[in-house]
């Protein structure tokens, strides 16, 4: 137990500290450690996007990187997305489309489409089917969660 | 039952908001793997690294000196229980080869066997202790090709094995689980009046539900001999009841709560981890979590069957068709237990037949055990039959979609195994599509050079009704709560509460669904077979009706008149013999009190009147012929869906089963190498659709009411799954000229079979 490193990060705006194992990801850290379980496992292996955060701007798979190199970063998971009395618009937008079944993948495409739009804000239906191709949902098809990011965009340029 | 055409629904066709949607936008809804309990344990399963093998030995004793590690269980550890038919909806499931397949007994059936499993106060130390222990294995012969394993001296993999549903006993040791014939008419007489006959063989390989969430429980054993289990799974009472007879445990002694479920597609429908995490729970007293990884899961968890199929129709020159047999063997994996029996059922049921012959086998052979995956065995079979009738249709010229308006089942149509059809609406799906904008407008030419077609097929799928319980209780300010034992994989709760709040007059918003536990709801099957908004919803129905009931007795005792003087309609009881005596139910809510008490409606019902699903498809494909790529460009589906309840979640339903249906088509396939070991262990080689690889996916309602439902409603949930494949296949052919017989239909398949008929 001696060989656990202490972890300085921010985490959804907030100063973070922890302990950890080296070779903990930073999923597991976020999940096991500090309680987070908003971000999901699907794979380990960085294929399904359901771990999704944002890693100092950047859309991240946390399964990929290990808790110890969150030291000094910025993180962004879905438990961060809505105000307290509010929404995010991509949250609302899934709701009012439905543009979730089962809900497991929701988190990292949240994440995800948040980190397209902070970059793109007027994406294309491609450029949005293209920012989310690193996330696997097997239960819609995808259709409505297109649907449901363009139309948060829209939202959130005044359109 | 009141005629459903005189319905004007209120809340029953609008898309409110799903009441768990924010818990699940915010990553608050809690999944199995999200629960955590004090001094909570970890377990990691040892899975074989053969195909099939003797297991000589296996020695612990380095696993359990590892610091952390708390206790080791192996199949010597669990009760030898004989073979035992446990009634799980309407399938019956042999405990004791479930209990091997969770924990193998003498013999490895399959790459990923589960061997032995540890538990430690962390996954990485129990992980570390898996690798500690030592197993002595004998290889042994294995077999994975269906046609293969059915041969006299094919190797076997369960010494009993006798095959089932044959007229006479054989005492012949084989890999044929079960056979099933379904036949009627002549069809020698059938096939000599066809003016076309149009016969063909298909293979497809297995194919994996690929749920994003892992398999995962968590259990608490107490020392009372009560056990609890938290689950995601589709079906708590079938984890309950399969638990208990494997671990020997009365059913009453373990209570299984729901956990939030992400996905299934029918793979959730029996146990894995359960009776594993229970037993480790047990040996050391405190709570056991278990968590798949995607490579188990691919490994060691069902998939849906591989199968060998061969389909011949004849049709004479009007293009009606004369006579149709099929044969079909479908991989069981290392236990019986396929869907042949349904697929049987299904495979020529969309067609008004006068001379049939279906042949099915249930096969064992050396992958895992294979488990229900959305319409089970239903896509495979429909491979082969919707594309010999196109290409019937082909050769006869006519056009495919009126070539099945010509044959199709509708009401009074006799299916296969028998049964009439009541009222359906296969014939409205195929106008449906032959008016649709997508087959109205002509295939856009490409600009690229790239070779484009397009398809048609239909789809059928019986949808099951079995056990369902709800009650509907009103709360002080008018609002209501409905229970059911239904998990929600897909939007049912919001379905639920809707059929609640159509009843009792209330906004969907005003009630509010909760799934339950085991022990704070009566039984209730699987979710499954399109089942929850069909037949739990009839038990909400129910409910509310009986809501309504004593809402008037309370209403009566307060006029002092009686209960039929009273009338409940929109959310207000009126007194029939006294117009000024009525109450909103808000107000009648908060005068409960004085008027005999709350008001609590309940229902178990076990609905016959389930009404099948029919659905037909058209779909754009673009073929690169120098890769073989094949790039989906538009997609329709029009599926009968009853009386769609939440619309949207409807489409969902439809899109969904589609992509999935679009990724057996194109990509995905259990690859095994020769040594019989699973090569594509995670998503980035087992591939799923992206969503840049579908377009949008265009959807039709068609509402043709289930006569046998209060509400008109029809299972929406599976059907979608089975035409894509062979939409893709036709639409392929009319792009390429070739005809595809083997799934998936990926790259190098396309484009060996276009470079053979180039020559």
């Amino acid at each position: 137990m001696a060989n656990k490193v202490h972890v300085e990060t921010t985490l959804n705006g907030e100063a973070v500290e922890f302990l950890c194992e080296p070779r903990q990801s930073l999923l597991e850290v976020l999940r096991d450690v500090l309680g987070f379980t908003g971000t999901k496992e699907g794979c380990l292996t960085g294929d399904c996007g359901a771990c999704s955060v944002i890693l100092d701007g950047r859309i991240s798979c946390s399964c990929l990187v290990l808790g110890v190199e969150a030291q000094g970063k910025n993180i962004q998971t879905v438990e961060g997305l809505a105000q307290a009395d509010k929404l995010h618009p991509l949250q609302q937008k899934f709701l009012e489309h439905a543009a979730l079944q089962c809900g497991i993948c929701t988190p990292g495409f949240l994440v995800a489409a948040k980190a397209l739009l902070d970059r793109n804000p007027n994406p294309t239906e491609h450029e949005v089917r293209y920012g989310l191709a690193g996330n696997l949902c097997r239960c819609t098809g995808y259709d409505k969660i297109v649907r449901a990011v363009l139309d948060a965009a829209a939202v959130m340029q005044g359109r | 039952m009141e005629s459903q055409q005189e319905h004007k629904f209120k809340v029953i066709g609008t898309r409110p908001i799903r009441h768990d949607g924010v818990d699940k936008v915010t990553g608050r809804a809690k999944y199995g793997a999200d629960i955590s309990l004090p001094g909570m344990l970890h377990g990691k399963v040892l899975r074989s690294p053969h195909a099939h093998a003797r297991i000589k030995s296996i020695d612990v004793s380095a696993a359990l000196a590892l610091p952390g590690v708390k206790a080791v269980i192996t199949g010597a550890d669990f009760p030898d229980i004989g073979d035992n038919l446990v009634q799980v909806g309407e399938n019956f499931v042999n405990a004791r080869h479930l209990s091997q397949n969770i924990m193998a007994r003498g013999k490895v059936l399959y790459d990923g066997h589960a061997v032995a499993a540890v538990v430690a106060t962390s996954p990485h130390i129990a992980e570390e202790a898996t690798k500690l222990i030592k197993v002595e294995y004998e290889p042994l012969p294995h077999v994975q090709n269906v046609l293969t394993a059915m041969k006299d001296d094919a190797p076997i993999l369960h010494p009993a094995l006798r095959t089932g549903g044959t007229p006479e006993k054989s005492d012949k040791q084989t890999n044929v689980a079960n056979q099933v014939r379904f036949a009627r008419g002549d069809l020698a007489a059938g096939f000599a009046a066809a003016a076309v006959i149009v016969e063909r063989e298909f293979d497809t390989t297995m194919v994996h539900q690929g749920y994003i969430e892992p398999l995962n429980a968590v259990a608490q054993y107490n020392q009372d001999g009560h056990g609890t289990i938290w689950v995601s799974t589709q079906g708590p009472f079938a984890v309950r009841e399969l638990t208990g007879h494997i671990l020997q445990m009365n059913r009453g002694d373990i209570k299984v709560i729901p956990a939030e479920i992400g996905g299934g597609f029918g793979g959730k429908t029996t146990v894995y981890l359960e009776p594993l995490a229970l037993l480790l729970s047990k040996k050391t007293g405190r709570p056991v979590k278990m968590v798949m990884t995607r490579n188990e899961v691919l490994r060691a968890t069902g998939p849906t069957s591989g199968s060998h199929i061969r389909v011949k129709i004849g049709a004479n020159k009007e293009g009606k068709i004369t006579a149709a047999q099929v044969w079909m063997a479908y991989e069981a994996g290392a236990f019986p237990g396929s869907p042949i029996g349904v697929a049987c059922m299904t495979v020529l049921a969309p067609y008004d037949l006068e001379h049939l012959q279906i042949d099915g086998f249930d096969v064992v052979l050396n992958k895992p055990k294979t488990a229900a995956y959305r319409a089970p065995g239903t896509t495979n079979a429909a491979l082969g039959v919707e594309t010999v009738v196109d290409e019937l249709a082909e050769k006869l010229g006519v056009d495919p979609l009126e070539f099945r308006r010509l044959n199709g089942a509708q009401e009074g149509t006799a299916q296969p195994a028998g049964p009439q059809f009541r009222r359906i609406g296969f014939l409205e799906t195929i106008a449906a599509i032959k008016n649709s904008p997508h087959y109205q407008s002509p295939l856009p030419k490409s600009e690229n050079g790239k070779l484009r077609g397009r398809g048609v097929a239909s789809g059928f799928w019986i949808n099951a009704g079995f056990q369902s319980t709800a009650t509907v209780s009103i709360n002080t300010d008018g609002t209501a709560n409905v229970v059911t034992g239904s998990p929600d994989i897909g939007g049912t709760r919001t379905s639920c509460a809707m059929i609640a709040a159509e009843v009792l007059g209330l906004k969907a918003e005003d009630v509010h669904p909760v799934v339950a536990d085991t022990e704070s709801i009566g039984h209730t099957d699987t979710t499954g077979g399109s089942r929850v908004t069909f037949a739990t919803g009839y038990a909400v129905y129910e409910a509310a009706q009986d809501a309504v009931r004593q809402l008037k007795e309370r209403a009566a005792t307060l006029w002092k008149v009686k209960p039929e003087e009273v009338v409940y309609q929109d959310g207000a009881v009126s007194c029939t013999t006294n117009g000024n005596e009525s109450l909103t139910l808000i107000q009648l809510a908060g005068r409960l009190p004085r008027a005999g008490g709350p008001v609590t409606g309940r229902a178990s019902v076990q609905p016959r009147g389930v009404g099948p699903a029919f659905t037909t498809h058209v779909v754009d494909v673009e073929v690169d012929a120098e890769t073989g790529k094949v790039e989906i460009l538009r997609y329709t589906a029009a599926q009968d869906v009853g009386k769609a309840v939440h619309p949207g979640y409807v489409e969902g339903q439809i899109q969904g089963g589609v992509a999935q249906g679009v990724g057996w088509a194109l990509n995905e396939e259990y690859y095994y190498d020769e040594n019989g070991i699973l090569r594509n262990t995670g998503f980035l080689d087992y591939r799923m659709p992206t969503c840049l690889d579908l377009p949008m996916i265009e959807t039709i309602l068609v509402e043709v009411p289930n006569p046998g439902h209060p509400i008109g409603i029809r299972g929406v949930g599976e059907v979608p799954i089975v035409p894509p494949p062979a939409a893709i296949a036709n639409a392929l052919y009319r792009a390429v000229g070739v005809r595809m017989t083997e799934l998936p239909m990926s790259p190098p398949k396309v484009c060996k079979a276009i470079t053979e008929k180039r020559g």
